[in-house]
């Protein structure tokens, strides 16, 4: 115990709060099992922590303090509950679960704990809406407010999900665990898809007047990272690249007045081109590795695009052959239909166009507002203007972001 | 902790042919032994086809009976283990070997265990058993 050296104590405990009050509440909710108890445990600890460490010195280790205080707070507030509600032995029950001695040392196990975390908040068996309010409510640490606000949705809906998860949690019993190896493959899946949900609306806003809600890729892009250095798999290395290429190209997409500007118009030079060369490492670590998968390969085709000095110097051959290998391993019409596009590059529109009508005859994405943009975009280069008219239109007609339908306007105008 | 799993397999035992029943059932029969031999079995059993149901209600004071489940949906209940795990996680471990999981669905439905529940059904275990003398 000293007096602090930098700055003031409470200056101290804003920064330990700022830096590891994730971390103790993934402990406390492991210690408890019981999310509102570790929260109220979490918050106690903190007020606790105000109180005495001003007089008493700030801990040697804070972090261990922290959880230590906060697993007491929850035994007393366990035994005061008991005089209202709870069976005297569900109570003995409960304090013997949280008081017993942890195996672990003070520190060791802390990062596993929001591993945990992590997985629990991810789990299949919740609603993917709810594990996404979950995994920024109780992983990043944001409000309520702040995750209805980015999702445009009222704080209550968030509110609700979030509450409807956490009691599915206690009353299905699903564990505090990273899963084993068996399991593990496709737990992950579920898990890399939430953090990768979570990147896409901040990235590429579903709705609403704003192309980019910066914060939530952040938040993305923290938990890629949290991820990549707990759980070193190839398509969490994939995922994290990925992100970090999109963003790398964030400055790029907008023009100041919130205007699209699409890849072949971008000026490459806003481009953060070291955050391009750290993720290519991060791509051609995971494509090393067995057991890289989808995460891995669309990273690849970004740092493809990444690398190139412009869409001509695109290595686009390369680029069609990375789809096709995504094709083989995971069909799906919207790889096709991207993979249409570099083929257009590769071979010219009329190849382009002959891959998405056969797409189109499949009767596979009719309602995807891309495949009509891409196909009037290929239309236009044909001088077919009819046809790319009323693919704008198409296309027009199922997008309600604003910048995306002033871009399609413009176009439709220019023809 | 008790799970309900169960098995909708939409009549798929019905329209087997002779051999693929016999090796249906000896996949339940290697399965279920597996899962008593673990210690993980509670309860199991197959139910005869949806069309057999009978609906009971009690309205007005008067029984009322109908033909058929009282849900009419395309999946059907076509029999259920009821197993003792650790949590959801070795509980869905669980679910996914039942052999119907691959033709149908298994729901996996957590069973009630609170001191309500376990007082009014008589369940709750009884530590040490008092002697009557």
């Amino acid at each position: 115990m000293s007096p602090s050296g930098g700055g003031s104590t409470s200056e101290r405990i804003e920064s330990i709060y700022r830096s590891d009050s994730r971390r103790v509440l993934a402990t406390l909710i492991r210690l408890l099992r019981d999310f509102d108890l570790a929260e109220e445990a979490l918050h106690e600890a903190f007020a606790a922590a105000i109180d005495q460490w001003p007089r008493e010195g700030v801990p040697e280790n804070p972090r261990a303090w922290l959880v230590s205080t906060g697993r007491f707070k929850a035994i007393d507030r366990i035994r005061r509950r008991a005089r209202f509600d709870v069976s005297l032995e569900d109570v003995a029950e409960a304090i013997e679960a949280i008081a017993a001695p942890e195996r672990n040392g003070d520190n060791e196990g802390v990062d596993d704990d929001r591993l945990r975390l992590v997985f629990t908040c991810c789990h299949p068996a919740l609603q993917p809406d709810a594990q996404v309010a979950l995994t920024l409510r109780e992983v990043c640490g944001l409000t309520t407010e702040e995750i209805a606000h980015a999702y445009l949705v009222t704080p209550s809906t968030i509110a609700q999900r979030i509450v409807r998860a956490k009691s599915k949690i206690r009353q299905a019993n699903i564990p505090y665990e990273v899963p084993g190896r068996s399991e593990l493959p496709s737990r992950l899946d579920s898990v890399l898809r939430v953090v990768y949900l979570v990147f896409n609306e901040g990235y590429l806003a579903s709705s609403g007047g704003s192309l980019t809600r910066h914060d939530l890729s952040v938040e993305a892009i923290r938990l890629g990272r949290l991820l990549v250095e707990l759980l070193p798999e190839p398509e969490a290395v994939g995922l994290l690249a990925l992100m970090l290429l999109h963003d790398a190209r964030r400055n790029a997409r907008t023009t100041e007045s919130g205007e699209l500007v699409l890849l072949d118009q971008q000026d490459r030079s806003l481009w953060n081109h070291e955050q391009i060369a750290d993720a290519t490492r991060l791509v051609e670590r995971a494509l090393s590795s067995r057991g890289s998968g989808v995460y891995a390969l669309q990273a690849a085709i970004a740092a493809l695009h990444g690398e190139a000095a412009s869409t001509e110097t695109t290595d686009w051959a390369q680029i069609v052959a990375l789809y096709d290998v995504m094709l083989r391993s995971d069909p799906s019409p919207v790889v096709e239909l991207n993979r249409a596009v570099a083929l257009a590059m590769r071979d010219g529109p009329v190849a382009g166009l002959h891959a998405i009508d056969g797409l189109l005859d499949r009767g596979e994405l009719g309602d995807y507002r891309f495949v009509h943009a891409a196909r009037a975009d290929l239309c236009r280069r044909l001088g077919r203007r009819a046809e790319a008219q009323a693919s704008y239109r198409r296309a027009l007609a199922l997008t309600q972001l604003e910048p995306e339908r002033r871009f399609l306007q413009r176009r439709l105008a220019e023809l | 902790m008790k799970y309900l799993c169960l098995i909708c397999a939409d009549t798929c035992m019905e329209r087997m042919t002779e051999d693929e029943r016999r090796s249906h059932f000896d996949e339940y029969r290697e399965f279920t032994e597996e899962l008593r031999a673990r210690g993980q079995l509670v309860a199991v059993n197959r139910l005869q086809p949806p069309e057999t149901a009978t609906t009971v209600r009690i309205r007005g004071g008067r029984v009322s009976t109908t033909d058929g489940p009282f849900a009419e949906t395309k999946e059907q209940a076509g029999g259920f283990y009821v197993i003792e795990t650790r949590d959801l996680n070795e509980a869905i471990g669980v679910a996914s070997r039942i052999p119907g999981a691959r033709y149908g669905c298994v729901e996996v439905r957590p069973i009630a265990e609170d001191g309500l529940t376990l007082d009014s059904l008589g369940l709750r275990p009884r530590a040490a058993p008092h002697r009557v003398s």
